[in-house]
């Protein structure tokens, strides 16, 4: 039997970015993975690191995880496309546009630059769009990434740190002292995480977290790209079908001179098959804002199961009513950006320190259900 | 636009040919869509212009008396629900609604990655026969073949009787049976290599048996080939070097379906029906069979599809081509030797250009896929894909839309319900 | 009404006319042209056609301002406009 002092369970980018952090504070740490280093759900996303302020909590976490990534992009690889882009928050009306000033107000707050851009200054900054729009709010610091090769950057890092990665290993059961793997191995260790996203109820079932499927297609290279990342602000709004589902138009411009396009909901969905008809109504609503959309060369279509919470929130900390296990997931759509603050807050709870940010919003306890 | 049918046929080589005949002889609706401009398929492109091979002849002019209809240049890029393809045209989009479908779909060549492979001037041994073929002059050019099997012979015959000076043919199987066994499939009686060679019009051409390419040299395009000929090394200098071992069915729009493949090969049954009702495939579908078997299962096919009797001749005629078929499978498998051409610096994916070098540490398809890009640029891994599982048993992956890069238009779904089949079938 | 049979059509290559017998591909056509060359790779490197079929998308090059055609696939027609990236 080995013994580490922390096992992590799930290899996704939050898995990964905890090990990195934990083994650079010295300790010992088995980063466990059913199938591959980034090839779940971190590598159906589309990579944007994004401040999003739905929340003061939301925006706590996310603006400090953005600020983290930027320190660290001097050493991340060339693979892991690293972009400054920024966002586009884009109006479609006068109450969207109305709505931008107080938004900045609240990025700013949180220390997030964030500025409006006239109908003008949008046709300006990206030509290829709808001039039908009103204006947009810019955040000039969110960025993209290649989301597995990030995790996989992260994963070797710590693996050169003395972690030990364990691809191609499910873990069946987790246990106080450490997990029991598939093929009956047991590892024991001093703290066990679970970091395995949308799996990770299969592991400890009482986790409010259930997937939310999203779809994605890639152009091929060569497309007229645009120069930031676009989302509509009406992204949260956007209007729900009868079967919960939603879409929204998400693009993003990718160093391989690719254009990456989003986005849908389907809360509850558990099938990773590409729907025909949610598709549809995704392209529909992206042809709303960028009129050429149907002559660019779409290469691949996928789709991406996130793990959702009640409150869109993570779940970071000690389970409330398995003091042995510690949570580092649930972050829906927001895993990659939030992958380096996660990793961050977690780590300092489990090395007993304080934080740079309030982790209370994200711990498991707020959970009735945790406490049974 | 929108078109509807009884039965659409993907693939307009003798397989969806001789089905899309049956099938419409009894009166069925039948649509053929192919991405080429003509109808034969690989095997007989160009015939429907110069009808010089008696079969093709035979079977195009019946495909154009059927009452099918054809559409050129017609690719499908997704099957969005059952009875409906989404297919792209060169510039405009059509939706097909139909009753059955027949997928034709053939197979490619397998390419093995070896230094100097993505020159100008390398390109697959019945790559470089259907470019002379389509008009590639290739007089008084030399030419170095390196493959395998049958269709070795039929490219340096092609381009031998075109007036290219093929230099060297290089078969990679072991053997001297080799080559009575290859022309047992086009149907001639056991002969040795000398007669076999004559028989090909091949008459004063070098062969040799045990040889691979090891490397093609050149700056901007090929200049000379460096061949290992019966263990002993030579380099030629050349202008065109064909360089392919046998061929992989083309599975993909049958994965996209949701066919079942077992051991590279999607099943059937006698009705040529898959595991997905009014689902057929024929052909090289069915595992690599040539000509014989693309007939034989195409007009089991349109019988089955036009729900007539498909008569146990035609039955028991398949289970003969598929007994010569395995055989010659086991025949053309690469030999070791040709896993190993490539360098760390060789590239294995030519869309995205991923050295072999990048795939150190995957441990499979999609971790080559996720970490250095393989197979994720225009082709979509058609090529280095089945490379890949040569070098490295990497199975393929699960097949989604589009299956061809294609306009974002041409995902659309229709807007509104097309008229229905003249007939159900 | 049928057209009259062609024995010989001119396209033009990167802005140079080449005249080929009808029934002839793009891609066997850009063999006139020089080095054989359709595309450059993500280095600058020339690539030309390798599989003749449609599947490897080495062969593709821009005709009549459409880009990404895959010429084995194009027959050559009169006036045809083919420009090569490499």
């Amino acid at each position: 039997m080995s013994a580490f002092d922390c096992i992590i369970v799930g290899g996704g980018i939050v898995g990964a970015a905890l090990a990195d952090v934990l083994c650079a504070e010295g300790l010992s740490v088995a980063l466990v993975e059913a199938r591959s280093i980034g090839a779940g759900t971190t590598a159906c996303g589309m990579g944007h690191l994004v401040a999003m302020d739905d929340n003061a909590p939301e925006l706590a976490l996310t603006a400090w995880s953005v600020a983290l990534w930027r320190e660290l992009r001097d050493d991340l690889p060339m693979a892991v496309e690293y972009d400054a882009c920024g966002t586009l928050w884009l109006a479609t009306d006068e109450e969207e546009l109305a709505a931008i000033a107080a938004k900045v107000a609240s990025y700013r707050g949180a220390g997030v630059r964030a500025e409006v851009l006239d109908a003008a200054a949008l046709r300006e900054a990206e030509p290829a769009l709808t001039p039908d729009l009103v204006g947009a709010l810019r955040v000039p610091d969110d960025a993209v990434v290649y989301p597995p090769r990030a995790a996989l950057h992260f994963a070797r890092r710590a693996q050169q740190r003395g972690a030990r990665l364990m691809p191609g290993c499910p873990v069946a059961e987790l246990r106080p002292d450490g997990v029991v793997l598939e093929n009956g191995e047991v590892l024991a260790a001093g703290h066990v995480v679970l970091a395995a996203g949308v799996a990770s109820p299969r592991l400890c079932p009482d986790l409010p977290i259930s997937p939310r499927k999203g779809h994605l297609l890639i152009t091929q290279r060569g497309a007229p790209v645009v120069r930031h990342q676009l989302v509509e602000l009406g992204y949260l709004k956007s209007a729900h079908g009868s079967d919960g589902a939603s879409v929204a138009f998400n693009a993003q411009p990718r160093v391989t001179g690719q254009l990456l396009l989003g986005s849908s909901r389907q809360p509850g969905v558990g099938s990773a098959q590409v729907e025909p008809a949610i598709l549809e109504r995704m392209l529909k609503r992206a042809a709303d804002f960028l009129p050429g959309l149907d002559a660019l060369r779409a290469l691949r279509v996928w789709t991406g199961l996130r793990p959702a919470t009640p409150d869109g929130l993570p779940l970071l900390g000690r389970h409330p009513g398995k003091p042995w296990l510690w949570l580092a997931c649930g972050h829906e759509g927001l895993g990659i950006t939030t992958a380096t603050g996660s990793a961050q807050l977690v780590a300092d709870q489990l090395l007993g320190r304080a934080s740079a940010i309030d982790a209370r919003p994200y711990a498991p306890s707020r959970f009735e259900v945790l406490h049974a | 636009m929108r078109e509807a049918c009884d039965l659409v046929v993907i693939g307009a080589g003798p397989g969806g040919l001789a089905a899309a005949c049956r099938a419409a002889e009894a009166g069925l609706d039948v649509l053929v869509l192919d991405a080429q401009p003509e109808p034969g398929g690989q095997v007989w492109r160009g015939e429907a212009r110069k009808g010089t091979n008696r079969l093709a002849r035979r079977w195009l002019s019946r495909f154009a008396a059927s009452g099918a209809r054809f559409r050129p240049g017609a690719r499908v890029v997704a099957a969005p629900e059952p009875g409906l393809l989404l297919v792209e045209e060169g510039p405009s989009s059509l939706a097909v609604r139909y009753g059955r479908l027949v997928l034709a779909t053939g197979a490619r060549e397998r390419f093995l990655p070896f230094p100097g492979w993505t020159l100008p001037g390398v390109l697959g041994v019945s790559g470089l026969q259907v470019l002379v073929k389509d008009g590639l002059p290739i007089r008084d050019r030399r030419v170095v073949l390196a493959g395998t099997g049958p269709l070795l012979l039929a490219a340096a015959a092609t381009i031998h009787a075109h007036g290219g000076e093929v230099l060297l043919v290089a078969e990679q199987a072991p053997a001297a049976r080799h080559w009575g066994f290859a022309l047992q499939l086009w149907r001639y009686p056991d002969k040795l290599i000398q007669g076999a060679v004559l028989s090909a019009g091949l008459a004063g051409v070098r062969t040799a048996t045990e040889s691979w390419v090891l490397e093609a040299r050149g700056e901007r395009r090929l200049e000379s080939v460096r061949m290992s000929v019966g263990g002993r090394e030579e380099e030629l200098a050349c202008d065109y070097l064909g360089a392919a071992w046998g061929l992989v069915p083309n599975l993909e729009l049958a994965r996209l379906f949701g066919c079942e493949v077992s051991r590279g090969a999607v099943v059937v049954d006698d009705r040529m029906e898959t595991r997905v009702p009014r689902i057929h495939a024929v052909g090289e579908l069915l595992g690599i069979g040539g000509v014989d078997q693309a007939l034989v299962t195409g007009e089991m096919a349109g019988l089955a599809a036009s729900e007539q009797p498909v008569p146990d001749a035609l039955v028991s005629a398949w289970r003969r081509v598929r007994v010569f078929a395995e055989a010659l499978a086991r025949h053309d498998a690469p030999r070791p030797e040709l896993r190993r051409l490539a360098t760390p610096q060789t590239l294995l994916c030519r869309c995205e250009d991923v050295p072999l070098s990048a795939l150190e540490g995957c441990r499979d398809l999609r971790e080559a896929r996720l970490y250095a890009r393989l197979g994720m640029g225009s082709c979509q891994g058609r090529t280095c894909g089945a490379a890949a599982e040569a070098l490295f048993g990497w199975a393929a992956e699960d097949v989604r839309p589009p299956c061809l890069p294609a306009r974002i238009g041409s995902l659309r779904l229709p807007p509104e319900t097309p008229p229905t089949p003249k007939r159900a079938s | 009404m049928p057209e009259p049979r062609v024995k010989a059509l001119t396209l033009r290559i990167n802005g140079r006319a080449f005249t080929v017998p009808a029934g002839t591909s793009v891609a066997a056509a850009l063999a006139l042209a020089g080095d054989f060359v359709s595309r450059s790779d993500l280095g600058g490197r020339p690539r030309g056609p390798l599989c003749g079929m449609g599947v490897c998308f080495e062969c593709r090059a821009t005709v009549d301002g459409v880009p990404e055609v895959l010429t084995c696939l194009t027959p050559c027609r009169e006036d045809l406009e083919v420009v090569t990236d490499a």
